[in-house]
């Protein structure tokens, strides 16, 4: 089977609003092999979220094409916040996703709730998530995204609204997550630490319409967390590196 | 200091008990004094009873009305009617604000007749429903409707209208329909608000069949209020006053308790 999952062809898409045409993304054209671990970073406003809502099949290109190889059902999204529902309880907002998609069963419904346990939030099962912490929250909400069992990930700045220090620690825990349960992820980030620490390969957009500027594959040990990734002297390189790129 | 530390808390939750024992004192106080006023004014003539009552002519009358066996018929046809008001205009009232919420465009297109129907005083229509549909007990209940449903109508629809975008793209990305978000998002998210539409909607509903009874009825509280008020018998509109606020009250707490319940 081709290892590519999906694959952004000359892309580009206009959006209207009163004021005027915006052209978002011009010729974009990228993929994704399976397993891969790509990071999406660029200037704010450069229509990166745009990229994974098309992806996701929530917007349609105006020109180009969207390739998926197994379609949609085999994605999961993850947003900037945790969104879970107050009035259920954590066992009930991991399960929302599969209610949703009617894939409820004795046999899914064990598999999601074994994540639960298996990182470490199984004694909050029946907590309601304002008892739970930020971080805590998002770990949820990972599961919540997992528990339909996407073979991609798209992480929409997942970490941005956690404050400085609980953001590093999840990202090392949804980072191991991720690796453990051998998904494919693109994240988007305005970070540049975060995009060299977690990826495997590193896209950085252009203005808008973006287009992809440049591109850096990221040699560092894999097998290292991300945290232990940012003291590689390899780190600061690169962060160099894209930093020069964003900001020309 | 770690001895300390709760006798100081102990002593903050005596305050709090105390200023609570204090507020439910003083409303008890003041309604005894409103009504020792009344009674007293009444018999050492600060006014004239045949024009303000008192409450033991108040009393007096409604054990008469009960004797006579007219007045459960009375609080019966009332409460009957308001009951019906409510549980339609409600019903109506969230039943339109779902399909305005599912039909963006239709809302857009409707909003200003909502505007000015909620704006519209409703008790201007009372000739017309005696007209179209008869003077009896099936206008009065309309009334009550018409009057809940459009303030229901509007308070819910604002209500399903704050669920945030992003938890909608939430549950599109979740690969849900458009039934699937408004049963497990919306909905459960305007829980409060469809509380206090409840609360609401019961006022309007009394207001509703009181007017009613004015315009049309031959029986139930507002009759005996308007009777009263033509035949100069002010204790009669006094003690159904009094007797319309006890049921006001009962129903309201009714709701509140259903509250109690759904928000635990």
């Amino acid at each position: 089977m081709d290892s590519t999952l999906v694959s952004l062809d000359r892309v580009s898409l206009f959006y209207h609003t009163k004021q005027a045409e915006t052209q978002a993304l011009e010729e974009l054209s990228f993929s994704v092999s399976e397993g891969e671990f790509i990071a999406i970073v660029g200037p704010s406003g450069c229509g990166k979220t745009t990229v994974l809502s098309l992806i996701m099949g929530l917007l349609t290109p105006t020109k180009g094409s969207v390739t998926t190889r197994d379609g949609r059902q085999k994605m999961g999204y993850m947003l900037q916040h945790d969104h879970l529902l107050d009035w259920r309880t954590v066992e009930k907002n991991v399960l929302l996703s599969l209610e949703v998609q009617h894939g409820i069963n004795e046999q899914t419904k064990q598999k999601a709730l074994a994540l639960l346990d298996r990182y470490g939030l199984g004694g909050f099962r029946h907590s309601k998530p304002a008892e739970l912490s930020g971080g805590m929250r998002q770990k949820v909400a990972l599961i919540r995204t997992l528990a339909t069992d996407p073979q991609l990930l798209l992480l929409d700045e997942p970490f941005s609204a956690l404050d400085y220090q609980t953001r590093l620690r999840i990202a090392d825990e949804v980072y191991s997550i991720i690796k453990q349960e051998r998904k494919t992820a693109i994240l988007v980030t305005h970070d540049i630490s975060e995009a060299i620490s977690m990826a495997d390969r590193v896209l950085v957009f252009s203005q808008r319409p973006s287009k992809v500027k440049s591109e850096f594959v990221i040699e560092i040990d894999k097998a290292q967390s991300p945290l232990e990734r940012r003291n590689d002297p390899r780190f600061f390189t690169y962060f160099h590196r894209i930093w020069e790129d964003l900001d020309a | 200091m770690k001895t300390e530390a709760p006798s100081l808390h102990t002593l903050y939750l005596r305050r709090l008990r105390k200023r609570e024992w204090f507020v439910r004192f003083m409303r008890i106080f003041v309604l005894l004094f409103v009504v020792t006023l009344w009674e007293v004014g009444a018999r050492i003539g600060w006014f004239d009873p045949f024009i303000m009552s008192s409450p033991s002519r108040v009393i007096d009358t409604i054990a008469r009305l009960y004797n006579e066996g007219s007045l459960l018929g009375h609080i019966g046809i009332t409460l009957y009617e308001t009951v019906m008001g409510f549980l339609l205009g409600t019903g109506i009232g969230v039943l339109i604000a779902i399909v305005l919420w599912w039909l963006p465009l239709v809302n857009r297109i409707l909003d200003p007749y909502l505007v000015v129907l909620n704006a519209l005083p409703k008790i201007a229509l009372g000739p017309i429903l005696i007209v179209w549909i008869g003077a009896g007990r099936a206008s009065i209940i309309v009334m009550a409707v018409l009057i809940s449903f459009v303030v229901t109508a509007v308070t819910v629809l604002a209500g399903f209208m704050e669920t945030t975008d992003e938890k909608q793209l939430l549950m599109r990305t979740l690969g849900a329909n458009k039934w699937q978000i408004f049963q497990k998002v919306v909905l459960p998210a305007s829980v409060p608000n469809l509380i206090s539409a409840l609360k609401i909607s019961v006022g309007m509903s009394w207001v509703g069949v009181i007017v009613g009874e004015y315009l049309v009825s031959q029986a139930g509280l507002g009759y005996l209020i308007v009777y009263g008020g033509q035949v100069f018998k002010l204790d009669l509109v006094m003690a159904s006053i009094v007797v319309l606020c006890v049921l006001a009250a009962l129903m309201y707490y009714a709701v509140a308790l259903i509250e109690k319940r759904v928000r635990r």
